[in-house]
């Protein structure tokens, strides 16, 4: 008795100041947001009525969505193509597929942001090679704009849509791809038919991560989108800083958090969490 | 070792995605080496003058140091935080683990936007209280950093406890250790691999931390990522193409070292 009283003071003793840390500095100021989307500027339902209604908040939404699904697609394909190669290649192609998936998965996301501005802005490397090539007289506009928030994105992504994928690639049993190669399958046949499908549950895991933090995605965006590409979590920050609305920013935050807690209830029904490490 | 090794295609595939990866991180470099004072590609000669304003504009340095100052103190607080609290969970294993854990690591599946203004609510809460803990200050900063790194430090430790072998605790509690020695020296020492991993992880997402740094900072607390955000948005400023470029060569260098060290220990 006297051991099971002073294991259970151990493990409070232990859990609680972290606990205690993140209630006061993370649960409590959050019910603060809360309250602040039904109370300001005045107590009532106003503001959610305005997210229904207001125009720009709706096409941000719906800018939003459409970003993260076209990011969604195009990085779990690139990711997919690279990881084949990370989990599956010869030793030394392993090293380089690493290198190219670890080196800008550390490197912070505004120097990742920066050089995209250096590739693709008026200026930019790629401007001034097609204009000294003579292709074109006038700079493309490639950045500002919604291209280049989508290509700094998947740029962001495609190394965390890799880890899921390569946890299932490493997974599958080689003898059943054998097997069908042995059958007289065809290498793309194999890898379209055999390969791909068992490798299902990496591509939901990926395929959700990607568009669960496009959804929420800020500093690419803001930078790439030159102010004219706004996703949500940008309009969030304008909401707070540039037009005093408090309200409506702690409202599209309070909508944000639901519909990503839908999301990956949705996605644990189908991937266990270690699946996506 | 797999026997079924990527054709031709998936390797032309695969090589165009290396390339779109490593594309942005090679064009900092023609940018940082402009004699231009605007953001262009040299034309004709190079000059080093933007790397060398990094080194005597004020206002980059003072960023560098409160940067590491902020990393430091955040990084070694969260730390502390979640060894204990993995301590907790796996010595006593108590009820509700799962949903205990769940919570701690919130911050860490929260958009971080939502963090974000979450943060902002408590430092201007808090400023009323106190001048040096609130909003657009150091130890503010530091704070918010911990919340946010604390769910990356506990998940590690927390996986690298799962492999620590329970018979070595339990044969210390049977010849009478107390909790504290269990805890400083049977179970600390064979995980220490995993606190300092915890510890250098949560350093470097506190000094490349942008979002939550973005909406509690203002005039006072700038630090290096806010700096750099700063002169990206208006005029973009070259020196950032340098910085870049000297962030570049340490993430390789110390990815090639941890590659080597691994490689090491796998071998002995």
């Amino acid at each position: 008795m006297r051991s099971y009283l002073s294991d259970r003071m151990g493990a409070a003793l232990l859990m609680a100041p972290l606990l205690l840390f993140l209630v006061l500095a993370y649960a409590w100021p959050f019910l603060g947001v809360v309250k602040w989307s039904f109370t300001l500027p005045t107590p009532g339902l106003g503001q959610y009525e305005a997210l229904l209604t207001d125009d720009l908040v709706q096409s941000v939404f719906i800018r939003t969505l459409r970003i993260a699904a076209i990011v969604t697609v195009v990085s779990v394909c690139a990711a997919y193509a690279i990881t084949v190669v990370w989990v599956r290649g010869t030793p030394a192609q392993r090293l380089i597929a690493e290198f190219c998936i670890l080196v800008p998965f550390w490197i912070s996301v505004l120097t990742r942001a920066f050089g995209w501005v250096a590739l693709l802005s008026n200026r930019g490397l790629i401007n001034t090679w097609l204009q000294a090539i003579g292709f074109i007289s006038e700079p493309l506009a490639l950045v500002r704009n919604e291209f280049g928030v989508i290509v700094g994105m998947t740029h962001f992504l495609i190394p965390f849509a890799v880890f899921p994928l390569a946890s299932a690639m490493r997974s599958l049993d080689d003898r059943v791809l054998l097997a069908a190669r042995g059958l007289g399958s065809s290498r793309m046949r194999t890898f379209w038919t055999v390969f791909v499908p068992m490798t299902r549950s990496g591509i939901i895991g990926s395929a959700m991560i990607v568009f669960v933090f496009s959804l929420g995605f800020f500093v690419t965006p803001a930078i790439l989108g030159g102010g004219r590409s706004v996703m949500i979590a940008e309009l969030i920050y304008l909401r707070i800083f540039q037009s005093p609305d408090w309200g409506l920013g702690a409202a599209i935050s309070v909508v944000l958090v639901l519909f990503v807690s839908v999301l990956m209830a949705v996605l644990f029904r189908y991937v266990k969490p270690k699946q996506l490490i | 070792m797999p026997t079924y090794r990527p054709g031709p295609v998936s390797l032309i595939i695969a090589a165009l995605v290396a390339l779109f990866l490593l594309m942005p991180l090679l064009a900092v470099i023609p940018v940082s080496l402009t004699p231009s004072r605007m953001l262009a590609m040299p034309s004709g000669e190079l000059s080093l003058r933007h790397y060398r304003a990094l080194i005597e504009d004020p206002r980059w340095i003072d960023s560098i140091l409160l940067s590491i100052r902020i990393g430091i103190v955040s990084s070694a607080f969260s730390t502390v935080l979640a060894l204990c609290f993995s301590l907790g969970v796996w010595m006593f294993q108590p009820r509700f683990t799962a949903a205990l854990v769940g919570f701690v690591l919130l911050p860490m599946v929260v958009p971080p936007v939502v963090s974000a203004i979450t943060l902002y609510f408590l430092l201007t809460s808090v400023s009323g209280m106190s001048s040096f803990f609130g909003y657009d200050t150091w130890l503010g900063v530091a704070m918010a950093h911990s919340v946010m790194t604390v769910p990356f430090a506990t998940v590690l430790i927390l996986v690298s406890l799962s492999q620590l072998d329970r018979r070595i605790d339990l044969a210390a509690r049977g010849l009478g250790a107390t909790v504290w020695e269990r805890a400083t020296r049977i179970i600390m020492p064979n995980i220490k691999f995993g606190i300092v991993t915890a510890a250098l992880l949560s350093f470097v997402l506190s000094w490349e931390e942008i979002g939550v740094t973005l909406f509690i900072t203002s005039v006072n607390a700038i630090t290096l990522p806010r700096l750099m955000w700063m002169g990206l948005r208006d005029n973009i400023d070259p020196a950032i193409a340098a910085l870049s470029v000297i962030l570049i060569i340490i993430t390789v260098l110390v990815l090639a070292v941890r590659s080597v060290v691994t490689r090491q220990r796998a071998l002995h």
